[in-house]
């Protein structure tokens, strides 16, 4: 009986729903909720200054958009996917939150993705990196904005490959961002003509690595690969140092490393080596300003993550202007339509599987000569244009392309 | 090259090492832990957090004032030593005499408030300190590369537990210690000030995690959560030592960190939870512990 009266309740609310969606903004609010890593490993990178990051866009926009206005709320999502899935329930069911922003570690995003796309509303994801999100978990509720593990290892795996680094050990965070990265590295250096000796699975988060930078050392492999994020990998690359890693003759790739990261081993530790990223504060004239402003309101400098959330705003809230509603498949389209062009990307496109494709970079911690201040750590060493740099819709396993 | 399931003796040999100074952590963290359980009865859920302070202490007080490694070995410790005196006169003397959950949740909302606290100022990337210039380099031994650095945080560890075991297990001051906590009153009456020598067991305990900190400082990234991470694994330490036993904290710490060094060498996914599992058998086997006396 329950069971009956609740699907009947569901059904009509679901055409409720269908019947005024089709061009207005419900209940003349448009509420963003921002769901992020608070307090944890993860907060640097997004955390509250991804919130600050949110609510300049939305001030910078006007603070209101076609007459209604834009509310935020927001939570801690403390790197678990359960609590985070009943925040985002309340959130859609209760709450009337027609954006979920944020969305940081790539356990919670899934998760998230499954609730989104059961009460058909729309997530845009900027912090996480499992290249999975637009491909076996493909959802035609959520955009994937700023990076994924896919040119994350396409950049800087390739280019290490390229320098001779033929034999590597991959030292891989052990839940869904790893191995995706992990699986993603590996394909990239057998497409080039390298081999995977080895890898091993550590706990996260861990604190002591000597045990795997001595089992890395003994592999005998030219390159000792980190698919692992935040303190993980600070900790990892302190202990490479420590140990001699790199003065034995191995090279050290990091493959997903944040500014803040960079900034909290400094350029003495962190010095040479090699990363990919979404966008760098320092690129020109545009980002420059932009981080100027950021750097005011919270004394530090934004990660792509900060520089993809605001970024993503402005589109998002752009595309409700022009469409007049906040039904997630029109606006989600508009999106769509729209190329991205701002201080974040040039002719952005987000694609059908919910991939946003733009330029990558892939960059070199500067030497301490070279780095004026402590916030100046990147060199650009090569742009990987956007289509070379995601994964090929031909290679899609997502549902939604439709060549699939 | 003799091999042992597929992995080389030499390299055995190193992981052994490993393990060895990764325990002389846990004897630390746990020592402490049970000086302030076995003579207090307090369960001291802010060990971590102390861990955490001396760590972030000793970045803190080189970056604003410059004060070396040397310099914070001693001072750092001292530091949130009185600072835990402090929690033991305001908050934790209070509950004095009440079941040990009142202990437990106190101090687990302090660690939380403080942990909270360093977040807001100071982030969670991580902060910068360098090693000592003496500590760097390393011994090229046979079958590994110890830098000298890790060298001394065994020599330390060992150290300050030995010396630990010997001053309340065998000295006069040690035995007041055992005295007063076992019968206040008499004591009392002996003119023994025996809430100043709770205090000072307190900030002791206290003192020894800070001392890890302050040890882990130039090879673990700095954070404010660095300590929430490795408590519950030295909790596990002291259950397995049994609640409150000395040498029995320091021998399993030692043990605890060969178990899990091995464990990473042979099936890393699972080196977060073999603590746990020796736990659970030890538990079940002997209740109070491996060198627990008998309830």
């Amino acid at each position: 009986m329950t069971i009956m009266k609740k699907l009947l309740t569901t059904a009509v609310a679901s055409a409720m729903m269908v019947g005024s969606a089709q061009a207005e903004i419900s209940n003349d609010t448009v509420k963003i909720g921002y769901l992020a890593d608070m307090s944890g490993t993860y907060r640097d990178l997004a955390g509250p200054n991804g919130l600050k990051a949110l609510e300049m866009a939305i001030a910078d926009f006007g603070g209101t958009v076609n007459g209604a206005k834009i509310e935020v709320v927001s939570a801690d999502d403390r790197n678990n996917p359960d609590s985070s899935s009943s925040t985002v329930r309340r959130w859609l069911e209760n709450e009337d939150v027609d954006m979920v922003a944020g969305l940081v570690a790539s356990s919670v995003t899934i998760a998230v993705t499954k609730l989104l796309q059961e009460n058909d509303s729309l997530g845009i994801v900027s912090g996480s990196a499992a290249s999975s999100i637009t491909n076996e978990h493909c959802t035609p509720n959520h955009i994937h904005y700023v990076y994924d593990t896919y040119p994350l290892a396409n950049g800087t795996a390739k280019a290490v490959v390229q320098e001779g680094g033929k034999e590597w050990f991959i030292l891989t965070a052990d839940y869904a961002f790893g191995h995706a990265l992990e699986g993603d590295v590996t394909k990239v250096v057998e497409e080039n003509g390298g081999k995977v000796i080895k890898t091993a699975r550590h706990p996260f988060p861990t604190s002591d690595f000597s045990s795997y930078i001595l089992q890395a050392q003994s592999s005998g492999a030219d390159v000792v690969a980190l698919a692992n994020a935040g303190s993980d990998t600070t900790n990892a690359i302190t202990t490479a140092g420590e140990f001699g890693l790199t003065q034995s003759g191995q090279t050290l790739a990091a493959l997903l490393l944040f500014l803040t990261d960079v900034h909290a081993l400094g350029v003495n530790s962190a010095q040479g080596i090699q990363l990919t990223t979404g966008w760098y504060w320092d690129l020109n004239e545009e980002t420059r300003a932009w981080s100027d402003r950021f750097m005011e309101a919270t004394g530090v400098r934004p990660t792509m993550v900060h520089a993809g959330i605001y970024s993503s705003t402005m589109q998002y809230l752009n595309a409700v202007k022009a469409t007049g509603s906040d039904d997630a498949q029109t606006v989600r389209k508009q999106m769509m339509d729209t190329p991205i062009n701002d201080m974040f990307a040039t002719n952005g496109k987000i694609r059908e599987d919910g991939r946003m494709v733009h330029d990558m970079y892939l960059a070199e911690v500067k030497t301490p000569e070279e780095s004026e201040n402590e916030w100046d750590l990147y060199k650009i060493v090569r742009t990987i244009p956007a289509d070379e740099a995601y994964r090929p819709l031909s290679e899609s396993k997502c549902s939604l392309v439709s060549s699939n | 090259m003799t091999m042992i399931l597929g992995v080389p003796v030499a390299v055995l040999f190193g992981q052994l090492l490993l393990g060895i100074i990764n325990g002389a952590f846990y004897a630390l963290l746990s020592l402490g832990l049970a000086v302030i359980f076995g003579l207090l009865k307090i369960i001291n859920f802010a060990h971590g957090a102390m861990y955490m302070m001396g760590a972030m202490a000793t970045v803190i007080m080189f970056d604003a004032l410059g004060i070396n490694y040397w310099v914070a070995l001693f001072v750092a410790p001292v530091i949130v030593g009185c600072f835990g005196m402090l929690i033991e006169y305001f908050l934790l003397r209070r509950i004095a005499g009440q079941d040990h959950i009142y202990s437990l949740l106190l101090t687990f909302g302090v660690a939380l408030m403080i942990q909270g606290i360093l977040t807001n100022i100071y982030g969670v990337s991580g902060m910068r300190y360098s090693m000592p210039d003496l500590f760097q380099g390393g011994f090229k031994l046979d079958f590994m590369y110890l830098p000298y650095y890790r060298a001394w945080v065994i020599f330390m560890a060992l150290v300050v537990c030995f010396g630990t075991w010997f001053m309340i297990e065998k000295t006069k001051l040690g035995a007041y210690l055992r005295a007063g906590t076992e019968d206040a009153q008499l004591m009392q009456g002996f003119g023994i000030n025996v809430p100043l020598l709770i205090s000072l067991t307190y900030g002791f305990g206290v003192m020894l995690a800070a001392f890890a900190g302050v040890l882990a400082a130039p090879i673990y990234s700095v954070n404010p959560v660095m300590g929430s991470n490795i408590l519950i694994v030295v909790f596990a330490v002291v259950v397995i030592g049994g609640m409150g036993s000395i040498a029995g904290a320091i021998i399993t710490g030692l043990l605890m960190g060969v178990i899990e060094g091995l464990t990473k060498t042979f099936y890393p996914e699972f080196s977060s939870a073999v603590i746990f599992l020796v736990m659970v058998i030890v538990l079940l086997i002997r209740p109070s512990g491996l060198f627990g006396k008998e309830a």
